[in-house]
């Protein structure tokens, strides 16, 4: 399947997806990412620097978020810029053993805009924690074939 | 804890060179509960007429943050890492990242601002390869806001 230009239109959505985080997905983003900021798997840490508990590293956000992108455009090298901004915190409770998610992020996607000079299409995401928006101006811009 | 102005507008030159692996790009890719096949399978990348596989659309992160470590580790900087925030994030891909690429990363300081006790700081990386003739190849430019939070912050 492979996405035609001409096909689209603003405001069409792309999909929607959940997100499951657990303190070790959080651990696992750690070691795959180098970016070992305890605030991101030490409570006491966490709360020594005055946050509400360990939150989840805003790129790990952003990293998982634009797999509906990806799987959309049909090529994750379609993504020619991506963008975003961390407005508020994933608190990620500690769920360790029980098989149950600390924080469940959820990701809507729709076409904000089409260049048809450049032949892109910029993806607006809503990304969402709780209600409330975790990133704001989370635009994806897709090149298509 | 105060933020050195100065900063603005200084650089730090490409230190050191990242090899892109394929057990990387699968590590990452799991990370970021990625699933799509070009970032496993290299069938399937080539069948989507790439060299080798294609790291996510963020994989640039962690050459740009080992870019901002000279920075933040910077004693002159007066940067504590433990009241560091992510603001912003932005990556402009000039090409994919694909396994076997030797990335180099140039960090620009282009902006310090005072907010409360604290400051935001934006950084960009200009990330690229080096060609035969030693021409450079861009790839990527990422560029990053962060505010250290000032004490109460």
């Amino acid at each position: 399947m492979s996405l035609k230009f001409e096909d689209l239109t603003v405001g069409q959505e792309i999909g929607k997806r959940s997100i499951d985080v657990t303190r070790q997905d959080l651990v696992k983003y750690a070691g795959a990412s180098g970016d070992f900021n305890p605030i991101h798997w030490n409570e006491a840490f966490a709360t020594g620097v005055d946050l509400p508990g360990v939150i989840a590293h805003g790129m790990f956000t952003m990293g998982s978020a634009v797999q509906l992108v990806s799987d959309w455009a049909g090529d994750p090298a379609a993504v020619v810029d991506y963008q975003t901004r961390f407005t508020k915190p994933v608190l990620v409770t500690d769920t360790t053993g029980t098989g149950e998610p600390g924080a469940v992020i959820e990701v809507a996607g729709v076409v904000g805009a089409l260049d048809a000079d450049a032949g892109t299409a910029r993806i607006d995401l809503t990304v969402t924690f709780e209600g409330q928006k975790v990133l704001m101006k989370s635009q994806a811009v897709v090149k298509l074939a | 804890m105060t933020i050195n102005p100065d900063l603005q507008g200084r650089s730090y030159p490409a230190a050191e060179v990242y090899d892109v692996g394929r057990e990387k790009i699968r590590e990452f890719a799991r990370a970021v509960k990625a699933t799509h096949p070009a970032h496993f399978d290299v069938e399937a990348a080539r069948a989507l007429g790439h060299s080798d596989l294609v790291a996510p659309p963020t994989f640039a992160i962690i050459v740009a943050q080992r870019a901002d470590a000279q920075l933040i580790e910077d004693p002159e900087a007066g940067i504590d890492f433990s009241r560091v925030v992510h603001a912003d994030q932005r990556f402009t891909h000039h090409r994919a990242i694909i396994a076997g690429d030797e990335l180099r990363a140039e960090l620009h300081v282009d902006g310090v601002r005072a907010m409360g006790g604290g400051a935001m700081i934006t950084t960009r990386a200009e990330i690229f390869t080096l060609g035969d003739d030693l021409q450079r190849n861009p790839v990527a430019t990422t560029t990053s806001s962060i505010l250290v939070r000032g004490e109460g912050q």
